[in-house]
């Protein structure tokens, strides 16, 4: 049995705010030295995928200097690979993508080209560990048209803001609910499908044609009864950083605080693989006072440090004061300096004793500024 | 471009790191946290702009090799040239092993005849130290040199460890003394030669029919080379170190904790490449307490740690204090343990409540020129059960295990 994978990475989230000015929501760096889309990309290659085809639109430089050949994901292959797709200009003029389905139906080569016989569609913005091969198997014994990974989703999730579906005893999808106040269930739909590669085709053919832009509510969703649509159930940590600053603030503390989520994230069911920097190990000096916190490679830390995430090469100089924050790549606490629940971007430096904090909602410093 | 080869000598066993090198040859050893000794001088080659290297190896290779792979991590896997392995071969002579330094590299003349270079540089794969060939290469140029030693001033007193040189006031070599007992200058061979390709090969294959030879740059080919021929010695400047003994290797390691260490790991223009595991980022604890200090990715940290240098998968259990220690990747320690002066290798688990490095100094019983410190070692593979104590200057050999309440005192081996 051979998959595609398709990772949907065009996205733009205004909810996101100064945080994708300059990138997709796909390469938003979290936990220390990951983007969100390594999570959904090395789930397939840990899944035995090997050839990925990711869909770009919205802004993808940052995205596609991070995704490279595919080299650490080794989807630098002969056989498959790493297909990066973005919107082009053909004989009749220019498309921007106008939705999930028009993007796949623009792209029809690499589903008309290639031998697999399944296809995988997820999305680059969501954080989770899973191997899919359960799936698959679920999917065929259930004989499924069309499986949907889902999961009963608890109070920490602003249920209204997913799509849920109502299930029968065998998991079969007898309705679905995209983003209503008070659902009649909370097993919500996580954006990812299974699909026959052929069924899929048809679909696209009898829907993009005739206006029909969005896989899920103009391909799917008017046919869920005729379709034999099943959901699959996920029990494992899964978020979404395209829900807002808010949200991703608070995937970060979690991966900070629960060594559970740790654990599921990066030391079960294979690794999760990034772009390699060659940083060195982190420095602690001598006043270094670090608590609670996610230090990557190639810190040095003279100062203090807590309940926050450094990514790879921050310096945070003697005397500085971090708290609840998140420190992208690259950025500069001089000596000092007090920054709380802040999220300073890539190669940011905030200078000797200025101060730097948020509230409720964390105060966001944009790539490249100093204050 | 100029058209060089490198060719770095990895088969060293390293006896003198005693149970460090038992499973794995010296330049596979790790150090500073996430790199093994090898990576130093790969890394020197690649930022010198030399993508020929072949690494020679004969001594435990497996960990090594599969280090080195084909060269991904120094952009050595390349269509021309890239890393090449050089294993000992068996040939119609017969001859199998490397014999000396000077035999490894004539025994391998048609790899580097493959490339026609002009200039060869022998390096060894076990030092660590930052060195732009470049520098060395055109210092030999510019002497018109057939044959280039890069030299450091050492201690007189440390001079009987080294080839040792004498010069003229032109830095031409007139005198090679290898580890002499009364030193006529403190001017030590790093053992980093840079040679005219066609000039040495015809020296290699002269000293391979001589039955007397023992067929080694320093003790051989250098000493004979000089009497006739323009030698020369090239200054090196910087930081270099053999990190021979299980002191200079601990001693190294903990060097690079200090606030401006002698050696910069840090240097953006000059980064050290490694193949290494995927590790999530290192994740500091409430309870910990951690001062001069090098931590690897992947580290889950619940203890305090004084001095230290960690590597890479470390956990490190609740009131457990890690002192003056090297700790190597994948070790878990449990709980309440106290860790002092010690270097535990890969892959060693500890219980809960262990002591390593408590009492008063020992001779060691196992071989008292390789243990003659207070560091305790541990080798790779060993389990050491809840409260086990262990004191100073021991050894436990690898794949050992020291069931609960073990007791072992100072310069005892297991």
């Amino acid at each position: 049995m051979k998959v595609l994978g398709l990772i949907l990475a065009g996205g733009k989230s205004e909810r996101l705010g100064k945080l994708v000015y300059k990138r997709a929501s796909a390469a938003l760096p979290i936990a220390g030295k990951y983007r969100a889309i390594d999570f959904t990309l090395s789930n397939m290659v840990n899944s035995e995928i090997i050839k990925v085809g990711v869909l770009t639109q919205y802004n993808p430089r940052s995205l596609m200097d991070h995704l490279g050949s595919g080299k650490e994901w080794n989807l630098d292959r002969k056989k498959g690979g790493l297909f990066i797709l973005q919107p082009y200009v053909g004989l009749d003029g220019q498309y921007w993508y106008k939705g999930t389905a028009d993007a796949i139906f623009q792209n029809m080569t690499i589903l008309r080209r290639g031998d697999e016989d399944y296809v995988l569609i997820g999305s680059g913005d969501h954080i989770y560990k899973m191997l899919y091969n359960d799936l698959y198997m679920f999917h065929f014994s259930k004989g499924a048209d069309i499986t949907l990974l889902t999961k009963e989703l608890d109070e920490t999730y602003n249920i209204k803001e997913y799509g849920t579906v109502v299930v029968d005893e065998n998991m079969k999808i007898n309705e679905f609910y995209e983003k209503v106040e008070n659902p009649p269930s909370r097993r919500a739909f996580l954006g990812v499908y299974f699909i026959n590669k052929h069924l899929l085709m048809e679909l696209l053919y009898s829907t993009v044609p005739n206006g029909g832009n969005d896989l899920l509510l103009d391909v799917i969703l008017p046919r869920i009864n005729e379709l034999k649509v099943y959901a699959y159930d996920f029990k494992g940590y899964w978020r979404n950083v395209k829900k807002g600053i808010n949200e991703y603030y608070k995937i970060n503390m979690e991966i900070i605080e629960n060594r559970e989520i740790r654990d599921e994230l990066f030391f079960r069911n294979g690794k999760v693989f990034t772009k390699l920097k060659d940083f060195p190990p982190a420095k602690f000096g001598s006043t270094s006072n670090v608590e609670n916190s996610i230090i990557a490679d190639g810190c040095i830390i003279s100062g203090t440090v807590k309940n926050s995430v450094l990514f790879r090469g921050v310096t945070v100089k003697a005397g500085a004061k971090i708290e609840n924050s998140i420190i992208m790549q690259g950025s500069l606490i001089e000596e000092g300096a007090v920054v709380k629940n802040a999220i300073i971007d890539k190669d940011c430096v905030v200078r000797e004793g200025q101060t730097l904090i948020g509230d409720f909602e964390p105060v966001v410093l944009e790539k490249r500024m100093i204050i | 471009m100029r058209n060089v080869v490198a060719l770095i000598l990895a088969g060293g066993q390293g006896t003198r790191l005693g149970v460090l090198t038992e499973r794995i040859a010296k330049p596979a050893v790790q150090f500073g946290g996430k790199y093994r000794l090898i990576d130093f001088t790969l890394s020197n080659c690649v930022n010198s702009g030399i993508y020929k290297v072949g690494v020679l190896t004969q001594y435990k290779p497996h960990l090594l090799n599969k280090h080195i792979g084909i060269g991904k991590p120094w952009d050595l896997d390349r269509k021309d040239g890239g890393v090449t392995i050089l294993q000992p071969y068996f040939t119609e002579k017969e001859k199998v092993w490397f014999s000396g330094t000077a035999d490894a590299v004539y025994q391998n003349i048609e790899f580097v005849d493959e490339y026609s270079p002009e200039y060869v540089v022998v390096l060894s794969g076990d030092h660590v130290y930052s060195m732009d060939y470049n520098e060395l290469i055109d210092y030999h140029i510019s002497k018109s040199s057939l044959a280039t030693v890069a030299c450091m001033e050492v201690p007189l007193s440390e001079a009987n460890r080294f080839g040792i040189m004498v010069t003229d006031l032109e830095n031409r070599i007139i005198e090679f003394q290898e580890k002499p007992s009364e030193p006529k200058s403190n001017l030590a061979s790093l053992g980093i030669y840079v040679f005219q390709w066609n000039f040495i090969r015809e020296i290699l294959i002269e000293d391979a029919k001589n039955p007397e030879s023992s067929h080694d740059f320093g003790k051989d080919i250098i000493p004979k080379i000089i009497q006739t021929k323009r030698v020369f010695a090239f200054p090196f400047e910087g930081y270099w170190k053999d990190v021979g003994t299980i002191y200079s290797y601990w001693e190294a390691n903990l060097e690079l904790t200090r606030p401006i260490p002698a050696f910069n790991l840090y240097d953006e223009n000059w980064r050290i490449y490694t193949h290494s595991e995927e590790m999530p980022p290192a994740y500091i604890s409430f309870d910990s307490k951690i001062k001069n200090t090098l931590i690897s990715e992947g580290c889950e940290i619940y203890g305090n740690i004084e001095n230290s240098v960690i590597s890479q998968g470390v956990e490190i259990g609740k009131g457990t204090i890690v002192k003056n220690s090297v700790i190597m990747s994948k070790v878990k320690i449990g709980e309440n343990c106290y860790i002092e002066n010690a270097i535990v290798a890969e892959n060693v688990i500890i219980g809960n409540s262990v002591k390593i490095g408590i009492g008063d100094f020992a001779e060691n019983k196992l071989n008292k020129d390789i243990y003659n410190s207070e560091i305790t070692v541990i080798g790779m593979d060993s389990i050491i059960e809840d409260n086990v104590t262990i004191g100073k200057n021991c050894v436990i050999g690898i794949d050992k295990v020291l069931p609960s309440n073990t007791k072992l005192d100072s310069g005892e081996f297991i």
